[in-house]
């Protein structure tokens, strides 16, 4: 499969596993694990800046359409894709990224990957939530809720990218 | 002109990240205007199809409770049937058929995307335009409120929860017929908070808490929930109440739209006394 088909598909199928699994857990108020976040991790290094951006905003305005909450997803997703390149900047080996490569387990190994990760998504998540409560008051319970929904999108990625890195080895 | 050119180059990533983000936040705040984004959202063809696809699957779970719930639903409307009355009384009496006329008529709907744990939560129904739904009718259980209509498609319909911060309800108390406005304050799926009952009110946990019928929303006297604690205020002139829904949102599966027949009566009155 090549790289556009591959991340053609796992876009379409991280939205219906969002709408239809992840947004009917409902354990409580403070865990809503959104791993949608996934697909703007894994696009490949090579990707140009604009497209990024936009990728990431047709994905959060996806999730948004099925949850009625026009521009949250798309707003939050956004700011998360404007800081992949600074943050896989940050995490860059001293050779560089090779090319041909993607950002994931296979390739740059676990610690790496849930670095990058908890990064990505906490910032994700930080954003989201407040826009979704839209003020600074209940502070705490905002904090709280990104903890632990962040920790849950956190295990359900690092997991997912096991059973997916599986796949490819066998595959190749 | 040149330098311009080099730095929307030079900086162009940045610039496309504002931009973008600028447009969701638009989006964000005037999602209110519902007309404007009436094709986004979840009961447009596409997504509430995939919704509809899902519930299809995700109702056997909850087969048993619901059955339960139109059992006994059967049950009591049995019991209103003239067929289970004795005439008891052997004397004439006289039926006026054209004194009473029906202001409220009632419609199913499944709802068939639900959600507890956000802040501003949505409800999706099967209903939609060519069922006659329309966008502010309330929809409503036999135990009580469940929320409002906000848009419609030709086949679906999306609901604002009463679990959604964006609501406000006006609400009385039964006993003494006060007034104020119930809200959901974003914590707890079971609770809600009531508003703008004057501190002189008496007022104790257990209480029952009605729709006003002030709004051309929802028919008077119907169900919200019972005082659950009343805080003690902190400086204002208003009591602090924590209200226990009625309704436990986790487990609603079919629901009733409610119209108002008379509703259209009512605004233009109320308009005309305004200007």
């Amino acid at each position: 499969m090549n790289t556009i088909a591959k991340n053609l598909l796992r876009f379409f199928v991280l939205i219906f596993i969002q709408i239809a699994i992840l947004n009917n857990i409902q354990i409580s108020g403070f865990v809503n694990p959104y791993i949608y976040v996934l697909f703007i991790l894994l696009l490949p290094f090579e990707i140009p800046g604009w497209l990024l951006l936009i990728l990431s905003f047709l994905l959060g305005i996806s999730i948004d359409i099925f949850t009625n909450t026009l521009g949250m997803h798309a707003s939050a997703s956004v700011f998360a894709a404007f800081l992949r390149p600074y943050v896989l900047n940050y995490f860059s080996t001293r050779d560089g990224y090779e090319v041909g490569t993607s950002p994931g387990i296979s390739d740059y190994g676990f610690t790496w990957f849930l670095k990058y990760a908890l990064i990505i998504i906490v910032a994700h998540h930080s954003f989201l939530f407040f826009i979704e409560v839209f003020s600074f008051s209940n502070i705490s319970e905002t904090l709280l809720r990104i903890i632990f929904s962040s920790f849950f999108s956190l295990i359900i990625i690092v997991i997912s990218q096991f059973l997916v890195f599986k796949n490819r080895t066998n595959s190749l | 002109m040149k330098n311009l050119l080099h730095f929307i180059v030079r900086f162009h990533f940045t610039i496309l990240f504002i931009v973008i983000e600028v447009f969701s936040l638009l989006l964000l705040v005037n999602y209110n205007n519902y007309q404007k984004t009436q094709f986004l959202n979840s009961s447009n063809f596409i997504s509430g199809g995939i919704y509809e696809k899902i519930a299809a699957v995700t109702d056997y779970l909850s087969l048993s409770t619901s059955n339960e719930e139109l059992n006994r639903e059967n049950t009591r409307l049995n019991n209103l049937l003239a067929a289970s009355f004795k005439m008891s009384v052997d004397s004439s009496y006289l039926y006026n058929d054209t004194l009473y006329q029906q202001q409220y008529i009632y419609r199913t709907a499944k709802i068939i995307n639900n959600s507890v744990n956000k802040q501003l939560n949505y409800i999706t129904l099967d209903k939609g335009e060519v069922q006659g739904i329309k966008p502010e009718m309330a929809v409503v259980t036999e135990k009580g409120v469940v929320g409002v209509v906000k848009s419609v498609s030709r086949n679906f319909s999306t609901v604002i929860s009463l679990l959604n911060n964006r609501l406000r309800i006006s609400a009385k108390i039964k006993k003494n017929n006060y007034f104020g406005s119930l809200s959901w304050d974003g914590k707890d799926y079971r609770r809600a908070r009531l508003y703008e009952i004057p501190f002189h009110v008496p007022i104790q946990p257990g209480d029952t808490i009605l729709t006003s019928g002030y709004s051309s929303i929802f028919p008077e006297g119907l169900l919200l929930g019972t005082v659950d604690e009343v805080q003690p205020s902190s400086g204002s002139n208003f009591h602090q109440i924590v209200v226990l829904l009625s309704n436990d949102f986790k487990s609603l599966s079919y629901v009733k739209v409610v119209g108002d027949l008379l509703k259209k009566e009512k605004l233009e009155l109320e308009k005309g006394e305004e200007q």
